[in-house]
């Protein structure tokens, strides 16, 4: 049976950002608000299509593996705003890369969303079915805000992450990961407006819900119990883990499902205060910027962890392989804009107006 | 455990890990206005004191919490005493 190791990774956020203090103009908050609860300073909003950011998330992902596009057998895109729910947006991003050998589809599993789809990619390659898998994680997030939620619309970004994960001889890979979900409790984190429930004459404008206080518990506790439960399932203890890498929802779940779990700060890999929460896209980005910044080595075992609508939750352990340089880079780049992120969230204002 | 001894811990609590000063910490003392916890903070006294007491505090009854005497009647509660 073959390993599966992550051998490409890239990222794409959209250059528009919204700062706190643009956020003081659209709804009844502040930068100090922001900051205390959340940890969030600024995030990213896109003048592109999800499609658009994975695309480019995966060719630099390809770059750093030294593949074609033509090389991946399976795309597995986890997203909850695609362009389109049909196509998918696994086979927009297909199209547009040219990854014409590939399958592909989609996984909504919502903040969750990456590990459920990089644990499908592990379990298919070691079965011995795919060989080379691009795992994207990408959100348009923007899409939702409405500025009359002053608890949800200061939370989100845009954004996109790539892995390719290859079937190898080399030691790594997942060494245990864990997939849950509750859907008994799913009206505390939804998004009203984005599918088909009802009637297409009562279609209303999408937004996001979220009962912050009952979310906070019970994304510590998920997070940290399965986290320790993926590491005794691998063997291994708390001294054996390099760097947490987590979702990144709030610096406050972060620093509490740390403490749970028992880990240093300094092990656990944060970089919300950019991004804001960009809900599939966070640990696909994170270890894209792990990467770049020598946060993770050779061989470092990583914890990834993620809670998420639904409920949806999941960890795993991954060891990391012997190369932590890309192979190659790409020139992929998103087209250019003059627009500001206040200008591309007009549209979100003339539905929903503001909160301030 | 006596009221005494919960009043003892939850004051370690406050201290550890929401990170007050000792000196401000009263049994009359209101958690938003005097001790400057927010509602997650709330949140993250009463995962605390899940895990230290060893009892289970559901959102409703905890919503219902103003003051530090309030939690210590909160767990002397559901501590059975």
């Amino acid at each position: 049976m073959p390993n599966a190791i992550i051998t490409g990774w890239g990222k794409c956020v959209p250059p528009a950002v919204l700062t706190n203090s643009d956020l003081e103009t659209l709804t009844d908050t502040s930068d100090e608000w922001i900051t205390t609860r959340t940890g969030i300073k600024e995030r990213r909003i896109s003048h592109v299509e999800n499609s658009d950011m994975s695309a480019v998330a995966a060719q630099h992902a390809l770059a750093a593996a030294g593949l074609e596009p033509t090389d991946i057998d399976l795309i597995i895109m986890a997203t909850c705003t695609p362009d389109r729910m049909l196509p998918s947006a696994g086979t927009m991003v297909q199209a547009k890369i040219g990854a014409a050998k590939a399958a592909a589809m989609d996984l909504n599993a919502a903040c969750s969303g990456f590990l459920f789809a990089l644990s499908t990619a592990d379990q298919m390659i070691r079965a011995g079915s795919m060989r080379r898998v691009l795992v994207i994680g990408t959100e348009k997030l923007s899409y939702w805000l409405d500025f009359t939620n002053r608890a949800t619309s200061v939370l989100f970004g845009d954004g996109a992450g790539a892995v390719v994960i290859e079937a190898s001889d080399e030691a790594g890979g997942l060494l245990a990961f864990e997939l849950g979900s509750d859907g008994t409790a799913g009206d505390l984190l939804c998004a009203p407006g984005t599918g088909t429930e009802g009637s297409p004459l009562d279609i209303q404008a999408p937004s996001i819900l979220m009962e912050g206080p009952d979310v906070f518990r019970r994304a510590v506790v998920a997070m940290g119990d399965s986290s320790a439960r993926v590491i005794e399932k691998a063997g291994l203890s708390l001294e054996d883990i390099d760097l947490l890498i987590p979702h990144q929802a709030n610096v406050r779940i972060i620093d509490a499902t740390a403490r749970r779990l028992g880990l240093d700060p300094a092990q656990v890999y944060v970089n919300i205060a950019s991004y804001g929460n960009t809900s599939s896209a966070t640990i696909p980005i994170a270890i894209t910027e792990a990467l770049e910044e020598g946060r993770i080595r050779p061989g470092s075992t990583l914890v990834f962890a993620a809670f998420g609508g639904g409920f949806t939750w999941a960890a795993a352990v991954y060891r990391w392989g012997s190369r932590t340089a890309p192979l190659g880079i790409s020139g992929a780049a998103l087209p250019p804009t003059e627009a500001t992120a206040l200008e591309l969230l007009q549209p979100n204002v003339a539905v929903h107006g503001k909160g301030v | 455990m006596d009221r005494a001894e919960v009043e003892s811990k939850m004051t370690d609590l406050l201290v550890d890990e929401l990170g007050i000063d000792r000196d401000k910490i009263k049994m009359s003392a209101t958690f938003e206005e005097d001790l400057e916890v927010d509602s997650l903070g709330v949140v993250e006294l009463l995962m605390a004191l899940e895990d230290n007491f060893g009892v289970s505090i559901p959102d409703e009854e905890a919503e219902k919490i103003g003051t530090v005497g309030e939690a210590v009647d909160l767990v002397m509660q559901k501590l059975g005493g």
